[in-house]
């Protein structure tokens, strides 16, 4: 007969090697699919990390396509440190990306010194917005904010559709479902000459550092961990409990809408349905496996990122689907979520009547 | 009584972590018998019970049984199913019943194959009904279990155990929850299954009970039994000593004067979803150097009254005055702004964040203060080095102030509490049951630093459902039933107990 | 606003209504059995396409129409057994469980449909389930034509709707996962298997999920799509909420969406001039959230809802 037993406190090493071993694990597991398409895993995952790491054009691809994800993986730590489960970031990212175009292509022709802000401001509090609404429902009426953040990313995402063949439409784009190109002046720069990496995984980077910073030093990280670890006790030690939620819903909305400023702003230039596949989403297996630090996100991030990238540079070379790359991240997630498991508890095996003394 | 053995406990020992909860308990039970399983909180006369139920698999020892036949034959260990089939009925201090559920599907659970494609309600109820005519314990049937009273709900979990033929059956505090007149009918009924062969086993840590209704006594004492006696042959004194293993020192309580109020409720009003968590008009004053008593059978608005003066609920109507200084907004920081220290009734849920360290805990309260935080971020060493000095003062014992609040004990949890509470000298203390589930040590200490806050001249709340407790310490008592207050104007248990009650006394 | 009356009072609109609902009813049902259980499934919407994608193949490959029903829910079954690992005997977070159950469910299915067609423009189609001619009843005035008009599928979930209510109310089966629900403690001390029972309400709750997926497409549909889920399975979990975790209301929610959506989509035909599509297509997600909110503060959640549980441990 097994039992579990709770550990009494997690082995360090334990708490920085699961999520590692996860990811492996995640990639090994990889092999099975791979096999199934008819592929030589082996030769599969020197492709892949060709793909990812064999040129500086490589790298770039991997930095760009980590940004987002730096975004959406914070938002959703933040938001789940304090219980809050955000599951809208996919919605909250087009909400910032259609503030962004919004302003930035064309309504306001000011100095990029005034319109860059202006926009990551203005997507910034788009995302936000699209958090506040659900935080205010669970507050107020106790409606579940899962269910309430994956509905608002079909609505948000239909509205989107109606915005680009509405006003936000391109009168230049020959009917095409898209929206006009962000001013020059209000692009985020490139980081490198005919790379396209740009300065938004700049911002991610310093917004992450600072989320750690916060969280671990200030007052303000003290009561969301509060609010998260044990809201009752935080209720009763008088700290604002929805105070709380709704400024982590802000700044989790909002990190959300800067994903989605920053794809738009840093990277396409312009809008349209498909900006993200799925980045929201990818935020809350980044999160998980980061184990919710922001500091984690920034590493977690990287491997996934290199792991679409992967996949996708394989997927050309070798013919198998690039979807691959969803079933490694799915697969990481479950895994990390059993490598928890076994940081808290341990099983121990009994047989009746012997002692284990 | 017979001297037929119908059940046999040989050597058994559990251990959880690096506490030793059970450590080689043998003990024999007897057709027609009541044993009472006597021991102070954290004995392990629970982990016993849940042994022989098999809820624990024990470490090492052997459990016998007696079957219809009167053989005795072992017990496969860790199978509640096993047990149920053994004739063993165990009726938990925490009801294990399903609330959704009426009491009919309650008592019938588990007794019907899960593949049936039809149940048999009818002869089922018969059943019951024959049980409860035989017993005289009786509840409704037909009304979802979550809306019958805590007696009633104790009744169904005797049926439960009665209606799968139970011939053994073990009671863990059974009158914990009731008043000391439902006490005596319960064990009436009892008496009367006792005559038609039921055995029975009652866990219990207070001694006047067990004198009273048992036939013979075991003591246990961290984890070991230390004792068994016929109860005719006990000697009260003896037992105590037994129980806990000196002598217990009597609190020292100096008369004092009361002096200004500190606390005064006017016509306060909470309405609730239940009984539990109402207040009807519910005026009181407490005064500086007094204890006021709350006693009263859970559920009777206990929760509610805390959760007022914790800052935790908004009376619908009626004043809040703490010292001079009428509580225009009720909240948790108001009132500790105001100088009430709460301590609160479940203080693994609401007294401590259990992930956060037992400094972070220490401060949980004040993170406004300057010696907490600057310009928003927090002192840590500051925070640290507090800790370090209250831990001391208070005695918080365990792996240090950076580690978990949740690898504090039950006792250290709530020293911690108690640190945190006292070291601002609050004018107002609720004590909200502070000695629940602490072993008499520290229950002892509770005791003694409220008393110490009550000569340095605070006021103190003091709830409890534990009688002896609120009799031993308070200078006044007040009796709360279905969310009013009663002013008993007495120490008299047996008054009280009836005002508890609902009763004219 | 006669024209409304008239579309509500088509026979052709509540049969519209009724196929709308269909994969709604299987899908709230395996939510109610899993919740009744006390075991939040955000697998659903994984659990539909994988039924959509693997009920779809197995037709296509040549299983016969219920050859394909029937792998479909076996393939649910599978990610429910999976979700009832990670989630009960493990006790892990059933939120986030749930959420990679969706992702891991989602991306084999796109994998494995990718994998064996890969360069199709057009998906291929299948011959689906044709409406069912039930003599007697296909008589009746109105109801007839609106249930005419219906697959085998509808049929099938009309029916689970009341295996579900007798099996939830009438069986000692049914009782113990109210129980269970509710406090596992008393199913554990009554001695029955906490695990098991949820274990199992998991999986049989995810193998109807599945067959919501599967009625997409080899009834509503004849072919499979990337996407052609399209949050359906968080529907059903906020109208279980709706639905008071019962039966009959669960078929009065799901039938209620359906008619707003096929309202939806004949407004949308008389108005599309005068104002967007798309106003009309978000009409069902946003009736779905006030259902929520309307519901969510009286609703009776089982009480142990979230709550993992574990043996020796209480």
């Amino acid at each position: 007969m097994i039992r579990i037993e709770a550990r009494p406190s997690t082995p360090r090493a334990m708490t920085l090697g699961i999520p590692v071993l996860s990811a492996l694990i995640a990639l090994a597991l990889a092999a099975i699919p791979l096999l199934a398409a008819g592929a030589n895993p082996i030769a599969a995952y020197g492709e892949m990390l060709r793909g990812v790491f064999g040129s500086v054009f490589a790298v770039s691809e991997m930095l760009t396509r980590a940004t987002p994800l730096i975004f959406t993986g914070l938002a959703a730590a933040l938001a789940f440190r304090a219980r809050l489960w955000n599951i809208g970031a996919e919605g909250q990212l087009y909400l910032g990306a259609m503030a962004a175009v919004a302003v930035g292509s064309g309504a306001l022709d000011i100095p990029g010194l005034f319109l860059l802000p202006l926009i990551v401001v203005l997507g910034a509090a788009a995302g936000a917005a699209g958090m506040v609404v659900p935080t205010f429902l669970k507050v107020r009426f106790g409606a579940d904010e899962v269910v309430t953040t994956l509905l608002l990313n079909f609505i948000i995402l239909i509205f989107l559709q109606m915005m680009l063949e509405g006003p936000l439409q391109d009168p230049m784009g020959l009917g095409w479902p898209q929206s006009a190109p962000v001013l020059d002046q209000g692009m985020l720069p490139p980081l490198m000459d005919r790379m396209r990496v740009h300065a938004g995984l700049i911002v991610a980077l310093v917004l992450a550092v600072l989320a750690q910073f916060m969280l671990a030093r200030s007052v303000w990280g003290f009561r969301l961990r509060a609010v998260g670890e044990n809201a009752a006790a935080a209720r009763h030690a008088g700290i604002g409990v929805n105070r709380s939620l709704f400024g982590v819903a802000i700044l989790s909305g909002g990190l959300a809408g800067l994903a989605g400023v920053s794809e738009v702003a840093g990277l396409k230039g312009y809008l349209t349905a498909d900006l993200s596949p799925g980045f929201g989403y990818t935020g809350i297996v980044v999160a998980m496996l980061a184990g919710l630090s922001p500091a984690g996100v920034v590493i977690a991030a990287l491997f996934i990122a290199s792991v679409f990238v992967g996949a996708d540079s394989m997927s050309r070379a070798m013919g198998v689907s690039s979807f691959l790359a969803d079933l490694v991240v799915s697969m990481s997630l479950l895994c990390v979520l059993v490598g928890g498991f076994i940081a808290r508890y341990r099983l121990v095996w009994v047989r009746a009547g012997k002692a284990a003394r | 009584m017979t001297d037929h053995t119908v059940l046999r406990l040989n050597g058994l020992s559990k251990r959880f972590g690096t506490v030793l909860a059970n450590d080689d308990v043998s003990l024999a039970l007897h057709r027609g018998e009541v044993l009472a399983l006597l021991g102070e909180n954290g004995a392990g006369k629970t982990t016993l019970m849940n042994m022989l139920f098999g809820h624990y698999l024990p470490d090492a020892g052997t459990v016998q049984v007696a079957g219809p036949d009167g053989v005795l034959a072992p017990l496969p260990l860790g199978h509640p199913q096993a047990a149920l089939a053994a004739g063993i009925g165990m009726v938990h201090q925490h009801f294990t019943l399903a609330e959704n559920l009426n009491a009919l599907d309650n008592i019938t659970l588990g007794s019907e194959p899960l593949r049936a494609l039809r149940r048999d309600r009818k002869s089922a109820r018969q059943k019951i009904e024959g049980i409860i005519a035989r017993s005289g314990l009786s509840a409704p049937l037909n009304v979802p279990v979550g809306r019958l009273s805590v007696g009633e709900c104790q009744r169904v979990e005797i049926l439960k155990a009665l209606y799968r033929d139970a011939r053994i059956l073990v009671l863990d505090e059974p009158t914990a929850v009731l008043t000391p007149q439902e006490a005596d009918t319960l064990f009436d009924n009892i008496k009367a299954m006792t005559r038609d062969g039921l055995s029975v086993i009652f866990i219990s840590h207070k001694l006047r009970e067990v004198l009273a209704f048992s036939d013979r006594i075991a003591v246990l004492r961290h984890g070991r039994k230390v004792g068994e006696m016929a109860t005719a042959d006990a000697d009260e004194g003896a037992i105590a000593r037994m129980m806990v293993g000196a002598d217990t020192p009597k609190v020292a309580r100096e008369a004092m004067a009361p002096g200004a109020p500190v606390l005064q409720l006017q016509g306060v009003t909470v309405p609730g979803r239940s009984p539990r968590d109402t207040l009807t008009d519910v005026t009181m004053t407490v005064h500086a150097h007094e204890i006021l008593g709350i006693a009263g059978i859970s559920g009777n608005g206990q929760s509610a009254l805390a959760r007022v003066i914790s800052g935790l609920a908004v009376p619908q109507n009626g004043t809040i005055r703490v010292g001079e200084e009428q509580i225009a907004r009720p909240g948790p920081a108001t009132m500790v702004r105001a100088g009430v220290g709460r301590i609160p009734e479940d203080r693994h849920h609401e007294g401590i964040v259990g992930a956060m360290s037992v400094a972070e805990n220490m401060v949980i309260e004040r993170l406004d203060d300057p010696s907490v935080q600057a310009r928003g971020l927090l002192r840590r060493g500051a925070i640290r080095a507090h800790a370090e000095a209250l831990a001391r003062a208070y005695d918080v014992r365990g792996p240090g102030v950076d580690a978990r609040a949740r690898l504090l004990s039950g006792g250290n949890i709530q020293k911690l509490i108690l640190a945190r509470v006292f070291e601002h000298a609050p004018r107002l203390i609720l004590a909200n049951q502070p000695t629940r589930g602490l072993d008499m040590g520290a229950a002892a200490e509770v005791g003694r630093r409220l008393l110490q806050a009550r000569a340095r001249g605070a006021g103190v709340v003091l709830i409890s459902e534990d009688l002896d407790e609120v009799l031993s310490l308070a200078d006044r008592i007040l009796v709360i039933r279905d969310g009013q207050l009663v002013d008993t104007h007495s120490h008299d248990r047996e008054r009280i107990g009836l005002m508890m009650a609902g009763e004219p006394a | 606003m006669m024209d409304l009356l008239n579309i509500l009072l088509s026979e052709s609109f509540w049969a519209a209504s009724l196929r709308i609902a269909t994969p709604l009813i299987f899908g709230v049902l395996g939510a109610l059995i899993c919740e009744r259980a006390g075991v939040l499934n955000l697998g659903i919407e994984g659990i539909f396409v994988v039924g959509a994608m693997s009920g779809w193949m197995a037709v296509w490959l040549g299983a016969g129409l219920w050859g394909g029903v029937l792998v479909a829910a076996l393939a649910g079954a599978f990610f429910g057994l999976l979700h009832a690992i990670l989630t009960v005997p493990l006790g892990l977070s059933q939120h986030v469980s749930g959420l990679g159950i969706t992702l891991f469910a989602t991306s084999v299915s796109y994998f494995s449909y990718r994998t064996a067609l890969p360069n199709v423009s057009s998906p291929p189609r299948i011959e689906p389930f044709q409406p069912l001619d039930v003599p007697i009843l296909s008589d009746l005035p109105f109801l007839g034509p609106v249930l005419f008009q219906q697959t085998a599928l509808t049929w099938l979930a009309l029916l689970m709707v009341a295996l579900v209510w007798y099996v939830m109310n009438r069986t000692a089966l049914g009782v113990a996962i109210q129980a269970v629900g509710d406090n596992p403690d008393s199913v554990d001390a009554q001695g029955l298997s906490v695990y098991g029972l949820r274990m199992g309400a998991i999986v049989a709750g995810s193998a109807l999920m599945a067959l919501g997926g599967a009625f997409l497409t080899m009834s509503a549909f004849d072919a499979f799509f990337f996407g052609m889920v399209n949050g359906r399975g968080w529907v059903c979990i906020a109208l279980v909420i709706f639905a008071s975790w019962r039966p009959g209301k669960a078929l009065l929610g799901a039938l209620l969406f359906g008619a707003f959506d096929a309202l939806q989509v004949r407004l949308q035909a008389e108005m599309g001039a005068l104002v967007p599509g798309q106003i009309f297509l978000m009409v069902p997600y946003i009736l779905s959230i006030i259902a929520l909110v309307l519901t969510a503060r009286s609703a009776d959640y089982p009480r142990a809802l979230l709550t993992p549980w574990f043996k020796g441990q209480r």
